[in-house]
Formats: structure tokens, C-alpha cells, sequence
């Protein structure tokens, strides 16, 4: 089952609306608690992460019986260092998004945790994207 | 697929029912719909808020209560009543007069809940320290949340403290009190009044693998009837003078809002009405908010005050048992004769029975129990979607577009029912007027599309 949403930069308010309707769904069709709050705590903070860093993006979800497959592309800053970015508590947000309560330098190495596969990639000044799977059998 | 978990305490009566469709739009959990002009509940769905209820304009909904005959089964009649009980009545009324109308109903025992929540803040308090426990904690003293959290937010369940409620509490205290004085357990029978349907289903289906210690529960609005009647004819049974305890000011508060989160050490949440829970569990589900200790929910606006079987307005409830917790302050400071009973006598075996058993299970609403199927569903609900107007107007009998969606590849209901797509099955000559008109009186009864001048709000109005 595809899904597919746009996302705007700098959006604090509406971010969250693609984890939240994954989660809607993934309840109905029965996945396991668990497995459910660690894909939208993932899905959530690479929302963010657009929101936060990129001009705009899309995620492309599928939803398959034994997997989920998560594809978020942005167009924005992109990453110098990958490696660096996921170290916990790395953090390139200005004060005001910190004020807000995001930019702690936890998203990609939370998206890690809570993720069974991640390939991040990226391009300088062209934009970033960042790949996730979780597998739905315990 | 019905597959009725556990006890529901709200019942629909289908001759007073006039299939309004109000509590159908009311229902936070999608768990009515409307069938032959009638509202039917799904009972898995339920989670016994009472918001149908309340909003019901022809008290067609009711509560399955005790019979307070049930009472006079036992020797030794244990009446424990919440705090709210006592802000029903006007401030001339005494707390002795109430007691002994009571006693007049044939309770032998009268007594308040609350006289332990110090060892309740102590527990909470305690698993709230643990840095092992799922945090936030989410206190389990509302049933209504507990069942919303299994039904709608299966990954918190765990966050609920396993601890059991106050009532429960009060009711061991009791039944110990008098079967160390010698009664045999046999002959006490403990009779909680209950401002809510959700505790009448937490008392006869309790979560947690854990047996109530309550014989029988009465509704608080027919009981405060009584009482009130009573005192009003001024003829009290004073033949046994029992003296009323004086609760402190956060026992007799307990109940409201706040009445937890206050005395919880940490960050502390209080939220009442069950839509803001629901609003608020949706981010604390995702994480979107975090590093929160403790939240104490409450499914009714003004928590127990706004119980749907409390007869007077919430918000001159509230402001009562203010006053008699300001006053009762009072009292226990100047006068140190009125002896305020609390728990602790017995507080090593309250402490011992407070834990919940086994944990609380999550009982989530899925479309199938196989995942291929439930997600073949899924994909037809999203197709149907596509067609049906999205308005939600509830004129299908389902509550919202999306429930008709799911009803349909449920088996439960047809695409014909939403009047948008008869419009254009009429069109292209799919369906007829004459079976549409049917469909119609199929979801809403007969009659419903005739004349009818006794409707509310009509010229002839009778209920």
C-alpha cells in the first residue's frame, strides 16, 4: 500500500501529519504496538528533520505485510558529514528551532534506534534522503 | 467480528430510542451506528464513557445498575460513597444529616472513599521514582481512559500504573476492618455509588487480572434522590449515630482536576475530557511530546464532577467541595477532638493488595486478524474513500465517511447507503427511487421521511 506527502520547510505546525496517519493505519491493520511506535517515532523525526533543515520534501511510504518502507527526499542544505550527524547530541539548529523543543541533536540517531535498516545520503546544497525500513514480524 | 471483550455498563433502549443520531456523532470511539431508525452500540469498540449519554435528548441510554434491594442480601451493607457525592447537596445540608438518611436507606456502614489516597500518592509516587517504568506514567484511576488507552493507543498500556483505584482500596480497608472484628466475610456486602457508567464496567470486568472486592454498585443520581428526600422531609433515622470522618482537603479533592498531578513529584499533567485525552495521547503516542513524569486523565470534563450520573452542574460541585475541603481544614486544625479517620491502621495490608496482578492488555480494533486480509481491507477502505462526499454527514447511520468505508468492506454495510452515491446510482440508473426510499427507511426506520409534528422542536413537541 502506497503513500505519498508533501512537505514545506520550516512548518513546525503541521509536522507530524504523515506519522500520525501511518500510525492510524498500521493500527487498523494490526501491526504489533511495539513495532508501531518505533516507525512513527522514525517516520516523525525525519519529518521533522525536513521541516527543520530542508526548503521542501516528500516521503513516499510502503506499506507492505511484513515490512514498512519509508523514502523521505528533500531539497535543502544536505549533510557535510553523515557520520557526524549521527552522533547523538550533533546539532547544526539555529536557537530558535532549539527554543521550540527540536534541533537536540538526537533525530538521526533516534531514526537509527528505531529503525531495522537506514541508508542516509546526500549532496551538498542539493538536498538530502534518507531511506528506513522496519520489519513488521517481531 | 463483534467480539465483546468485557462488560459494557451503558444500554440503548430501543423503545425510547428515536434514532437522533446524537450520540452517534458524540461517540469518541466510532462505536455507534444507526440501524432501522435505532442507535446500536459496538460493543468492542465501547470504552463506557458515557458521552452518548449525555447528550442523549431522550434519556433513551441508562446505566446497569445494582438494584439497591440487593442491599438488604447482606447483614453488615457497606456504603462507600466518593467525595463528589457530598457536592450535590446545598451548603445547609450537614454531613450527618446525609449520613443518616443513609442509615435510613439501610446501609448499616456509611462511609468516604478517600480516607486512603496517601498510600495511593505514596505508590504512584513511587513508580513515577522508578526509572525503570514506562514513562509517563498514566495514573489508572479513570476506567474510561484505562479502556481507551487498550482500544485506541495499544502502545501505552503499559504506561498505565498497575496499581488499583481508590474505590477498590477503601473497599479492602472496610471488608478488613470488619472481618478482624469478627464478621464473617460472607455477610458484608460493600456498595460503591458511582458518579459514572465506566466505573460500574471497571467494577464487573476490572483490568489487570484483579477481583473486586465490591458487592454491588448503586447510581449516585438515584441514591442522591433518596437522601435528598429524606433530609427534605426532616425524618432521618437517628437511632445509630455514626460519626462522619473528616477528609482532608486532597482526599475530598482527589477526584477533580489536578486531584493527582498535584501531589505527583515531577512533571505533572492533568487533562480532562476525553477528547483533549485523546488529542494529547496522540503526541505522547509518537513521542512528539516527551520527558513528562506523570498524567493524570480524566475522561469527563471537571473529572468526577462531571460524572454523567452527577445530578448538579460540575462546576457548583467543584466549588462545594472546595468549600468543604477549605472548611474541614479548618476544622481539623481548631478542633483537634474530630478525629480523622485514615487508613493507616491497616496500612501493611492495603499496601499488600494494591499491585495489579497481571499487566493490561491492549484490545486493539483491527480490520481482520490476518494481516494480509486486514491490509487487502485497508486498501478498499482508501479506494472507496475516493468516492464517497467526506462531509461525515452521519446520514448513512455511520458516524463519518471512513466508518462507512469500513463498514462496507466489513460486510456491515453497502455503498447505497451514503444518499451521495444513490444520487448517482440514480443517475445512471443503477438503483431506483423506490429502492433508494427503502434504503433510507432501512437506516433510519419507517416513517422517518413522513410528517411528524410530536418531533422535538415541531409545533405539537411531546416527549
Amino acid at each position: 500500500m502506497r503513500f505519498e506527502y508533501k512537505i514545506e520547510g520550516g512548518d513546525f505546525t503541521n509536522a507530524g501529519l504523515a506519522s500520525s496517519q501511518i500510525k492510524k493505519i498500521m493500527k487498523q491493520v494490526g501491526i504489533e504496538p511495539q513495532i508501531i511506535k518505533r516507525t512513527v517515532i522514525a517516520l516523525y523525526e525525519a519529518e521533522v528533520n525536513i521541516v527543520a533543515h530542508a526548503d521542501k520534501g516528500s516521503i513516499k511510504i510502503d506499506l507492505e505485510p511484513d515490512f514498512i518502507h519509508m523514502i523521505l527526499e528533500d531539497e535543502g542544505p544536505g549533510i557535510a558529514d553523515i557520520d557526524l550527524a549521527m552522533q547523538k547530541g550533533y546539532s547544526t539548529a539555529s536557537p530558535m528551532v532549539r527554543q521550540m523543543g527540536f534541533g537536540a541533536g538526537m533525530g538521526l540517531p533516534n531514526i537509527k534506534d528505531n529503525t531495522d535498516e537506514l541508508n542516509v545520503t546526500s549532496e551538498v546544497n542539493k538536498g538530502t534522503r534518507v531511506e528506513m525500513k522496519v520489519f513488521l514480524n517481531k | 467480528m463483534d467480539n465483546p471483550f468485557f462488560f459494557h455498563a451503558i444500554k440503548i433502549d430501543q423503545e425510547k430510542c428515536i434514532g437522533c443520531a446524537h450520540c452517534m456523532k458524540a461517540c469518541p470511539t466510532e462505536a455507534i451506528r444507526i440501524v432501522n431508525g435505532k442507535a446500536t452500540l459496538h460493543s468492542d469498540h465501547c470504552v463506557d464513557c458515557g458521552e452518548c449519554f449525555r447528550v442523549c435528548p431522550v434519556r433513551a441510554y441508562s446505566v446497569t445498575d445494582d438494584d439497591i434491594a440487593l442491599v438488604e442480601k447482606f447483614e453488615y451493607r457497606v456504603a462507600i460513597l466518593p467525595s463528589v457525592f457530598f457536592g450535590q447537596f446545598p451548603d445547609h445540608v450537614s454531613l450527618y444529616e446525609i449520613h443518616h438518611a443513609m442509615q435510613a436507606l439501610g446501609f448499616t456502614h456509611v462511609y468516604e472513599i478517600e480516607g486512603g489516597v496517601d498510600i495511593l500518592f505514596d505508590a504512584i509516587n513511587d513508580i513515577v521514582a522508578d526509572i525503570d517504568s514506562e514513562k509517563p506514567v498514566i495514573s489508572s484511576f479513570c476506567p474510561a481512559i484505562v479502556r481507551l488507552i487498550q482500544v485506541k493507543f495499544p502502545s501505552l498500556v503499559d504506561n498505565i500504573s498497575k496499581i488499583i483505584a481508590p474505590l477498590d482500596l477503601a473497599a479492602n480497608y472496610y471488608r478488613k476492618k470488619l472481618s478482624d472484628e469478627g464478621v464473617q466475610p460472607e455477610k458484608i456486602g460493600v456498595f460503591y455509588i458511582t458518579p459514572c457508567a465506566a466505573k460500574i464496567a471497571a467494577v464487573n470486568s476490572p483490568v489487570g487480572d484483579f477481583e473486586s472486592p465490591i458487592n454491588g454498585v448503586i447510581n449516585l443520581d438515584f441514591l442522591f434522590n433518596k437522601v435528598f428526600r429524606i433530609i427534605k422531609q426532616g425524618k432521618p433515622n437517628k437511632k445509630v449515630v455514626l460519626e462522619p470522618e473528616l477528609l482532608e482537603s486532597k482526599a475530598l479533592r482527589y477526584c477533580l482536576t489536578n486531584g493527582e498531578a498535584k501531589h505527583v513529584k515531577g512533571r505533572s499533567l492533568c487533562i480532562d475530557g476525553i477528547h483533549n485525552v485523546i488529542e494529547f495521547l496522540e503526541l505522547v503516542e509518537t513521542e512528539q511530546v516527551k520527558n513528562i513524569d506523570f498524567l493524570e486523565l480524566r475522561a469527563c470534563d471537571e473529572s468526577c464532577a462531571g460524572g454523567i450520573l452527577i445530578p448538579e452542574n460540575r462546576f457548583l460541585t467543584v466549588e462545594r467541595l472546595n468549600k468543604w475541603a477549605r472548611y474541614n481544614k479548618k476544622q481539623l486544625i481548631i478542633n483537634q477532638s474530630v478525629v480523622r479517620k485514615s487508613f493507616n491502621d491497616q496500612s501493611v495490608y492495603l499496601k499488600q493488595n494494591l499491585a495489579l496482578k497481571q499487566k493490561i492488555e491492549p484490545r486493539m480494533i483491527v480490520l481482520d486478524n490476518d494481516r494480509y486480509v486486514a491490509m487487502k481491507k485497508m486498501e478498499k477502505t482508501r479506494d472507496l474513500m475516493c468516492f464517497l462526499p467526506g462531509i461525515d454527514c452521519g446520514a448513512c447511520g455511520a458516524p463519518t465517511c471512513m466508518a462507512l468505508a469500513t463498514d462496507i468492506v466489513n460486510r456491515k454495510a453497502n455503498l447505497s447507503h451514503c444518499i451521495f452515491m444513490q444520487r448517482q446510482m440514480e443517475k445512471h440508473n443503477k438503483l431506483s427511487h423506490n429502492h433508494a426510499f427503502k434504503i433510507i427507511e432501512k437506516v433510519w426506520g419507517t416513517d422517518r421521511l413522513n410528517k411528524d409534528c410530536s418531533k422535538k422542536g415541531a409545533k405539537n413537541e411531546n416527549f
